[in-house]
């Protein structure tokens, strides 16, 4: 480990440890924060009693299915639009604006249209994912180094053949930068969705435990969360310098 | 000579028309795109643009829903101010010293890329429902972009600027204005428009939940009364607010990156 990370953990610990202290103390109102102990602890309780089992399936469920739409539906559209260049002009102001977009001001609309359930849900996870695929699909084929695509002219590859041996690989890295942008919006589109309005999955749960006043359970809950979404972050981040090194190699 | 730069003149009128075209293209099938879905969804799940536009015109024309806007507006600002001045402090502070940026950046990565929204109860908690936790959460939103870009731009100056500045015997007053600013302004500039649509995004989603008054809120209380003209109108108002001020933001940035 390098020096600059011992220091970031000293430093996480000495965070976390200085805010178990100050719980203790009495500093913070109990009524706000509790101790990051009891944190763990009421984490722990709810998800090993199963009462949550219900809700982690629905909200792991809508998130895989709405990575997958993203990612497919990324892909495909963004190399639909890659091979047509005049398309591409009258959508980029669109795309370039995309994400100023509140995109959590649809949900009202998407329950509308789809009903409570998962289905809005998938929607505003994929509107929220889908476009970070097309625009990091698009990119990535641009950075395609032109010779690649002479040399496999030169080796007479069939179309598919390009495609799979040479133009895809190549595109690899920035493909994945698409995908680490898909997931970490689908999780974040699906989870925020269910906590402003939903009946089941995590993010009720936790917006439940808040209206009753159980800070155990939406602390333990939240810390759940985040720990999961860093590590899954973490893990996809490690993937992509593994590929950014195969490719400088 | 003469003829050169009118040509170029007359190539950028081009571009420039052409950029419009692919506007108003893009604007025309969206139309296209919104009125087809209601012919298929039908007047219960989607309201025909005309019909919006004309709630719209309502909700804008009359005194009664300004106190939402302005409530809105008011805590986009004040969380915009804080994500700013904060984000620029933080990510100077952090890519002036070396060893504080590396050990910051992996955490200003993560917090980025988490479901904030998770953290809204804990913000509720230690501001109590109102504008207080409506501009902490927007403004939480947009503090981490604006910092990572200031980082990013105070580590990428050039050693030979400074060099130089320090060859010519400049006080650090000097440097900072002649060369750090100039210098990091373009790419600060680009962080504050990532941070300023997220600072918006913050403010909405704060008050979708537990809110009483401003822009989301009307939007829940139309869902609770099923009104789907008034849900399409609250939407567009937002979609348009927030696309024209990140095409200005835009604007400026290219200027700004163009000049260096």
């Amino acid at each position: 480990m390098t020096k600059a990370a011992w220091i970031r953990l000293a430093l996480l610990a000495a965070a976390i440890g200085g805010l178990e202290g100050a719980c203790r103390a009495g500093w913070l109102p109990r009524t706000a924060i509790i101790p990051p102990t009891e944190m763990a602890a009421g984490g722990w309780r709810a998800v090993a009693s199963g009462e949550l089992n219900e809700d982690m399936a629905q909200t792991f469920s809508v998130v895989a299915i709405a990575i997958m739409v993203s990612l497919a539906g990324g892909f495909l559209v963004g190399f639909a639009i890659h091979g047509r260049p005049r398309l591409r002009r009258a959508l980029d102001p669109f795309l370039g604006a995309y994400y100023a977009i509140p995109h959590f001001a649809f949900y009202p609309l998407l329950i509308v249209l789809f009903g409570l359930g998962p289905g809005p849900l998938i929607a505003l996870a994929v509107m929220f994912g889908v476009v970070a695929m097309i625009v990091a699909t698009m990119n990535g084929l641009d950075r395609v180094p032109r010779v690649l695509g002479k040399t496999a002219q030169v080796m007479r590859l069939t179309g598919t053949d390009e495609l799979w041996r040479v133009r895809l690989p190549a595109a690899l890295p920035h493909l994945f930068a698409g995908v680490k942008l898909a997931i970490a919006y689908s999780f974040i589109g699906v989870i925020a969705g269910e906590f402003i309005l939903s009946t089941k999955g995590i993010g009720h749960a936790i917006a439940f435990a808040y209206d009753n006043f159980d800070a155990r359970s939406m602390y333990g809950l939240i810390l759940f969360v985040l720990l999961l979404v860093a590590s899954v972050n973490l893990t996809l981040h490690t993937v992509e310098q593994r590929l950014i090194q195969r490719r400088s190699r | 000579m003469a003829d050169g730069a009118s040509a170029l003149a007359a190539a950028e009128r081009q571009d420039r028309l052409e950029a419009w075209g692919g506007v108003a293209l893009t604007v025309l099938s969206l139309a296209a795109l919104w009125q087809g879905l209601h012919y298929l969804a039908g007047d219960s799940a989607i309201a025909s643009l005309p019909a919006t536009l004309r709630e719209t015109w309502h909700l804008l024309s009359g005194p009664r829903y300004w106190p939402h806007f302005r409530e809105t507006m008011s805590a986009f600002l004040w969380a915009l101010l804080i994500a700013v001045t904060g984000g620029v402090g933080i990510g100077v502070a952090l890519g002036g010293h070396r060893l504080s940026g590396e050990v910051a950046e992996p955490v200003l990565v993560a917090l980025y890329s988490i479901p904030k929204v998770t953290l809204y109860p804990v913000v509720l908690l230690f501001f109590g429902i109102g504008l207080n936790a409506k501009i902490a959460f927007g403004a939480l939103h947009g503090v981490i972009p604006v910092a990572i870009f200031a980082m990013n731009a105070v580590r990428n100056v050039n050693p030979t600027w400074l060099r130089t500045a320090a060859t010519m015997n400049l006080g650090p007053l000097q440097t900072a204005r002649h060369i750090l600013v100039p210098a990091t302004i373009p790419e600060i500039f680009s962080g504050l428009r990532i941070g300023l649509s997220l600072t918006l995004l913050g403010v909405m989603i704060g008050e979708l939940f537990a809110s009483q008054r401003g822009i989301g809120h009307l939007l829940m209380t139309s869902i609770e009364v099923h009104d789907v003209r008034r849900i399409m109108a609250v939407v567009l108002i937002v979609s348009v607010l927030a696309v024209t001020l990140n095409a200005l933001m835009l604007a400026i940035d290219r200027r700004l990156h163009r000049r260096v």
